[in-house]
């Protein structure tokens, strides 16, 4: 028997089941007709406060997982499940609510070049309508747990590489999302500053923050011995808890 | 803070695009001063049939002593004439069309005649008897003139059916013509208005599609993020109506109240008041215009 909780990101729908926060059930996804799928026949159950690493080559499926789960993209077929409810059956105009429960790294950081470092986290907060006050606690409580307490009014081209990651990821966990999705996260980053990087994102998980992080960094991926998703050309190969990289089968 | 961010937008989208904007406000201002001139156009061609479609009658003139008409071959008109045009006037089929009839009098005829002519010296040797007995028809429409004209022409002891309303014809063609001239630049004006708010907003969107792009990553809903282009578009037109409002009623004021009132004064001219209620009409196109534009650019660049 699942325990069962209130569904807090969509208060009004029925209760779902604690345990998994993304369920993909048999997801295809094609881009062009007659093209190999880009995921294909996809079964997995992430449950709630998990680490997961998706590992795979460039072109294995990996940031086709992520938009299947941000919504960006449909599956072909099969469906997916986030925080219990069908992306499929949501309506266009509840996406926004969708993706405020995830919060999203990439390895470009994907950072505002003409706004500071506190604009580019607090507009997380700003375009979703919270109050003024919120914004100026949560803001800077937030840069300080990423480590850039005394850098909000720098802009972005002064700050390091492994800085400006830091103030993306602010950026993604300001809203305090149930979900944080990664895509390379340390891609563009030297070892060292990548470490720094993975702390962070396992103190953040530590709070119950489930993470799905998509890399082909074996170090690190070796280092943190959490569950290893692997796809190659879209096809599940292994799911293991506690995996490294290149694990054999 | 919702409403600070958002106005922070808009102002950054008019200052990065301040050229366009202008220009957004310059095409609107004149395709609303043609929109606004073509209304008062028609204000003002309303405004004179309603003053002269009151007083302007059909006349009946009947035969004189002397006429080269063939209905008139037999003379002057008879009584038995009149009142058999008088029974046709009163007839069925066009007491629908008739509002009053009264007969002008040689000499009421006379009267007018003189008081017109009186000070010229050849009026001078006219005299009662040569002056025209007449009926004096008043339609409930004047447009239907022609039913009478029809029934009356060739008629024994009828010279010649007259529409006083033909006199004022050519000066209502005229301003028919240019209310046609005024409203087909206006549809052009605002075609142009269309395509460059489409285009200025797309421009805009592009501009900002990193913004764009990471406002729908933390769950920016579409209305926030298309808010402030719309308002962009909707502020410049509204300026652009503003600014015809502006004109035309610059226009009226100096031009109509103070210089065409004062000059031709038998004419009743539209005002300033009539500009004022031109004004929520032009408004009300400047933005439904923006507003169009805005939904047809925006669904397709700021996709969720």
């Amino acid at each position: 028997m699942v325990p069962v909780v209130r569904n807090v990101f969509f208060p009004h729908c029925r209760d779902w089941p604690l345990a998994h926060v993304i369920r993909l059930e048999k997801v295809s996804k094609v881009y062009a007709r007659g093209a190999r799928p880009a995921l294909d026949q996809i079964s997995l159950e992430v449950e709630r406060g998990e680490f997961v690493f998706l590992v795979g080559a460039s072109g294995s499926g990996k940031s086709t997982f992520l938009r299947l789960v941000l919504r960006e993209e449909r599956p072909t077929s099969g469906s997916v499940f986030v925080a219990g409810r069908d992306l499929s059956k949501i309506s266009q105009w509840k996406v926004p609510h969708l993706r405020r429960q995830i919060g999203t790294v990439f390895q470009d950081f994907r950072l505002l070049h003409n706004k500071t470092v506190f604009e580019n986290v607090a507009i997380a907060l700003q375009v979703i309508g919270k109050p003024r006050h919120h914004v100026m606690t949560t803001v800077p409580e937030t840069l300080d747990m990423v480590g850039l307490a005394g850098k909000e009014k720098r802009m972005p081209h002064e700050l390091s590489g492994g800085e400006q990651q830091r103030v993306a990821i602010a950026r993604a966990f300001v809203n305090r999302p149930v979900i944080l999705l990664a895509d390379e996260p340390t891609g563009n980053l030297d070892p060292t500053t990548s470490v720094g990087i993975m702390r962070l994102l396992d103190r953040i998980n530590r709070t119950g923050t489930t993470i799905v992080m998509a890399t082909h960094d074996d170090e690190i991926v070796d280092q943190m011995r959490k569950r290893v998703v692997e796809l190659i050309d879209g096809q599940m190969v292994r799911d293991q808890a506690r995996g490294v990289y290149g694990a054999p089968r | 803070m919702r409403v600070r961010f958002v106005l922070s937008q808009i102002g950054n989208g008019l200052r990065r695009n301040l050229a366009m904007g202008i220009s957004v406000v310059l095409v609107t201002f004149i395709s609303l001063t043609f929109v606004g001139a073509a209304v008062l156009l028609q204000t003002q061609i309303n405004n004179m049939k309603d003053d002269w479609y009151d007083r302007v009658e059909v006349s009946v003139f009947l035969c004189p002593q002397t006429s080269y008409a063939p209905t008139c071959a037999g003379g002057e008109v008879t009584e038995d004439q009149m009142a058999q045009i008088e029974s046709v006037l009163e007839s069925e089929a066009l007491s629908s069309y008739v509002d009053t009839v009264y007969v002008e009098t040689k000499d009421q005829a006379f009267a007018a005649f003189q008081s017109q002519f009186g000070d010229q010296g050849w009026a001078q040797r006219i005299t009662v008897d040569q002056m025209q007995l007449s009926f004096r028809v008043k339609l409930h429409d004047p447009e239907q003139y022609q039913v009478v004209a029809d029934e009356l022409s060739g008629r024994e002891g009828v010279e010649e059916v007259v529409d006083q309303r033909q006199i004022l014809e050519p000066l209502f063609l005229i301003l028919n013509r240019t209310t046609i001239l005024s409203a087909g630049l206006a549809a052009l004006m605002t075609v142009t208005a269309v395509m460059l708010i489409t285009t200025t907003i797309r421009l805009s969107a592009m501009s900002r599609s990193r913004e764009t792009s990471i406002m729908r990553l933390v769950g920016a809903s579409n209305l926030f993020i298309q808010l402030p282009f719309m308002l962009e578009g909707a502020i410049a037109a509204l300026l652009g109506a503003l600014l015809a409002i502006g004109g035309l009623w610059l226009a009226v004021r100096y031009l109509v109240e103070d210089w065409l009132a004062e000059s031709v004064r038998w004419v009743n001219f539209v005002d300033t008041t009539d500009v004022l209620t031109v004004a929520p009409i032009l408004i009300a196109i400047g933005i439904g215009l923006a507003g169009i534009s805005s939904l047809v650019t925006l669904s397709r660049y700021t996709k969720v």
